[in-house]
């Protein structure tokens, strides 16, 4: 092998006169051209997928959520004070809305990862791509964006830069992001205030209600069904997201194309989905046994953040559980915990943001508990054998 | 025979440049490269210098730790270069062949008159012995120790593996006098693993004095690891010996001629071999005797001794290792592909994921190259790697207590049992792209220092 010693480092290389921008540099011309790296241990050849591709699928399986959300953030402003709309205009209005929130968290975010990845002379990892897809969708749209930036920068510098980047993070970092919001802007987040955006100088119609669908969660089916709203609370039209919620957390149906999505590429456990559905349902159905709601509980999986916390969120292959058996358990466990929240915490209306992050905590141990099981009972039947 | 083991997860790699069954050339020894890196756990002594003649069959090195374990010379000739790399490491052995081939008489012996020691004596002292792995750890066999038993493969599943019905259909009366020979070596006898596809057709299935099993299944089916850990999993103090299809027939063949023969069928495969076939040819042969297989004028040939998984780069002066009969030869890809992960298709790239359109064409075959296709990161997913590992393991968990150097982890999810080799689909398969083969491999030595 020749080497030429002569060759001084390329301006961004190591070494070079803006070396220190290597991360940066390295993440764009990555994102445009696949590294020419060949393997130089192990296996000689690789399968072609990588990082990128797998969270660009998270990505584009949550675009429908997003652009529904976008169309609802409008229809319901048109719905709430009476100006008619088009369906288009009602995009647009959305879209606009939404666009902010977009801007602020990304380059938030970005900006902190590139500054993280420098510091540490690592390449950027593409984690954050989804993290800033997913958390304008599950907050109020008239969240103040200094309010949003702050959350980000906490929910990805003490979500996960402390704990080593993208990997070694064990709570989700966009829902850390809404959780720091709904504790510490709480006015914000919550009552019939968030929900629909207003401008300056517009006002309700008569009768219409900035609350959502989940907020009538305590009071009985009855106040749900006739809770007297500008929008319809049918089950379908929970199904269909036609309510107000967290910017993309409202239609079922555009978050069952992502959980298509999702589970078809495999990027995402359906094991997580089917058993977070199922204790959702169980402990609905035990509540309704016992009396203490008359909810019916497959309410509990069309209304408020179930349904994308459940696809979307409870999902992150980081911070879920890593055994198969432990996925079983982690996602049954948060969606029981997520409607046990829901019917007896009538503060906290979202019960799927806490069950999640609790559940975050709790998987490792349930993946301690379900190793140590088989790992010794295996010892056994081998030492029998 | 017991029961067909059906292993369900797994991946055949659809990579090009599968060996047509025909022996295109046989080939000459001029210089053969003997490597003692080929043997893990070796320290070598070397007992010839250059300009030394040997035998086939004379000694070459010996093992540092235990002098009784040679490694012999595959030709008659002369050293002619012993090569040693930083610190002084011994590289390679070269030993120039001489025109006319003269072996080493060992005697023709019928290895049920022979009592275990005997058999031991005689591998030793042939060269043979380092043909047994031992595992855990897959190291060189300690010839003090008595094993539980002893496992080979009779299929290869890697990918463009050499047929081996095809290479060894000829040696079945050698394979049975190596059985033989070893069965008194190991309490547990000696477990044969046949491929379901034709385990009844297949000239091993007539094979007596093993244990016959038959296993289907996608690779790493073929792993002789795989297969002991559904027959009889290795736990803490048990060591088991392995040897390949291969080796046995060369240890047959010592018992009945009394010579030392490695000659062996190689398959030259690869996407950048030019009308891939076998060749016969003898271990630590040079890569320049297989030219007329590839055009490396662009300098842009991988030369892998083995296969794509688990071979080893040799590159274009290298030479073949003494446990493969299979070469590899592919394209390094270090062109850049523009937006590669982002393009909807990329028909020319395999994916074992659903994340890219190669599902839609099960049949076809992929040029591939080393190209890594993306830069290293943390480990994300937690699934992808169980679904090509059909042992009863947590591998992630594996791997991430080797990163860690925690010995009792390392213990509980299972190190006794793995090889590199085995997660080398894990490794494939990683859209991380961490090198889990050489994180097990470091992990292996850790024991090792640490059992010792």
């Amino acid at each position: 092998m020749e080497e030429n010693k002569t060759t001084q480092p390329g301006l961004f290389e190591k070494g070079g006169k803006l070396g220190f921008l290597h991360s940066t540099v390295d993440a764009f011309d990555t994102f445009l051209r696949v590294p020419g790296t060949v393997t130089l241990k192990g296996s000689h050849v690789r399968d072609s997928i990588d990082l990128k591709r797998l969270l660009i699928i998270v990505v584009l399986a949550i675009v429908p959520a997003a652009l529904f959300g976008m169309w609802n953030v409008g229809y319901q402003h048109s719905l709430a004070t009476g100006v008619e709309m088009g369906w288009f205009q009602e995009f647009w209005f959305g879209f606009l809305k939404v666009l902010p929130l977009y801007l602020v968290s990304y380059i938030v975010g970005l900006g902190i990862e590139f500054a993280f990845a420098q510091a540490r002379n690592e390449e950027v990892s593409e984690g954050y791509l989804v993290t800033g897809m997913l958390i304008p969708l599950i907050v109020p749209v008239d969240v103040p964006l200094w309010m949003l930036a702050l959350a980000v920068a906490f929910a990805v510098v003490f979500g996960k830069e402390v704990f080593g980047g993208t990997g070694f993070n064990f709570l989700n970092p966009a829902l850390l992001a809404r959780a720091f919001l709904f504790f510490a802007y709480p006015i914000k987040m919550s009552g019939s205030e968030a929900w629909i955006t207003l401008k300056s100088g517009e006002t309700l119609v008569d009768g219409a209600t900035g609350a959502t669908p989940l907020s009538m969660m305590g009071e009985g089916f009855d106040a749900l069904s006739n809770m007297g709203a500008q929008y319809s609370t049918s089950f379908w039209s929970l199904f269909a997201g036609t309510v107000p919620g967290s910017v993309g957390e409202t239609s079922v149906i555009a978050i069952l194309i992502g959980a298509v999505i999702l589970i078809w590429t495999g990027v995402a456990s359906w094991k997580i989905m089917v058993s977070s559905v199922a204790g959702a349902l169980t402990v609905g159905w035990l509540a309704n046994l016992c009396g203490a709601t008359d909810i019916p509980a497959y309410y509990q999986l069309v209304m408020g953040g179930f349904a994308f916390g459940t696809v979307f969120m409870a999902t992150d292959p980081v911070t879920a559980a890593q055994t198969e058996c432990g996925k079983w358990i982690y996602g049954f466990l948060i969606g029981a915990l997520c409607v046990i929240v829901r019917l007896f915490n009538p503060g906290y209306a979202e019960g799927m943001m806490l069950a999640i992050l609790l559940m975050n905590c709790f998987a490792p141990l349930i993946d301690y508990c379900v190793t140590e099981v088989k790992t010794s009972r295996r010892a056994k039947k081998v030492k029998v054998a | 025979m017991s029961n067909n083991i059906v292993l369900k997860r797994g991946l055949d790699i659809p990579i090009e440049g599968m060996a047509d069954q025909k022996i295109s050339k046989t080939i000459a020894p001029d210089v053969i490269t003997i490597k003692p890196a080929d043997f893990h756990g070796f320290v070598p002594r070397l007992l010839v210098r250059e300009g030394d003649k040997v035998l086939a069959g004379s000694p070459v090195l010996a093992d540092k730790a235990c002098p009784d374990i040679l490694f012999t010379s595959p030709v008659s000739g002369t050293v002619s270069e012993i090569v040693r790399g930083a610190k002084r490491k011994l590289m390679e052995v070269r030993i120039k062949a001489d025109a006319s081939q003269e072996h080493v008489d060992f005697g023709v012996q019928e290895p049920g008159q022979m009592n275990a020691e005997e058999i031991k004596a005689l591998l030793l002292k042939s060269g043979l012995w380092p043909s047994l792995i031992q595992r855990p750890y897959g190291i060189l066999a300690n010839p003090a120790s008595q094993p539980k038993a002893i496992f080979v493969s009779a299929f290869n599943t890697a990918p463009l593996a050499a047929d081996m019905e095809f290479v060894l259909a000829d040696k079945v009366a050698d394979i049975q006098t190596g059985i033989d020979a070893l069965s008194k070596l190991a309490s547990g006898g000696v477990h044969l693993s046949l491929n379901s596809k034709n385990s009844s057709n297949s000239p091993f299935a007539k094979l007596k004095n093993a244990i016959l099993h038959t296993f289907s299944g996608k690779h790493p089916a073929g792993n002789v690891g795989i297969q002991i850990s559904h027959i009889s999993p290795i736990m803490k103090d048990e060591t088991v010996w392995t040897v390949s299809l291969l080796n046995l027939a060369i240890i047959g063949k010592l018992f009945n001629t009394g010579k030392l023969d490695l000659k062996r069928k190689v398959a030259v495969t690869g996407p950048v071999a030019i009308k891939p076939a076998y060749v016969e040819a003898l271990p630590g042969m040079s890569m320049h005797d297989i030219s007329e297989f590839y055009d490396n004028s662009a300098k842009d040939v991988r030369f892998i001794s083995g296969d794509v998984l688990t071979g080893t780069n040799v590159g274009a002066d290298g030479s073949l290792g003494f446990f493969d009969n299979q070469i590899t030869l592919i394209h390094e890809g270090t062109e850049r592909e523009v937006l590669g992960w982002a393009k909807p298709f990329r028909f020319n790239q395999f994916s074992s994921t659903r994340s890219y359109f190669s599902w839609l064409c099960p049949k076809k075959k992929y040029k591939m190259d080393t190209n890594v296709h993306g830069g290293p990161r943390a480990f994300l997913m937690s699934d992808v790697y169980g679904k090509v590992l059909p042992m009863d393991i947590f591998p992630i968990y594996l791997v991430k207590a080797c990163l860690a150097g925690n010995i009792d982890n390392m213990e509980k999810f299972g190190i006794y049992e793995v090889l590199p080799e085995d997660l080398a689909l894990c490794e494939f398969v990683d859209p991380s792209k961490n090198d889990i083969q050489d994180i097990i491999a470091k992990g292996i030595d850790l024991m090792i220092k640490e059992m010792a």
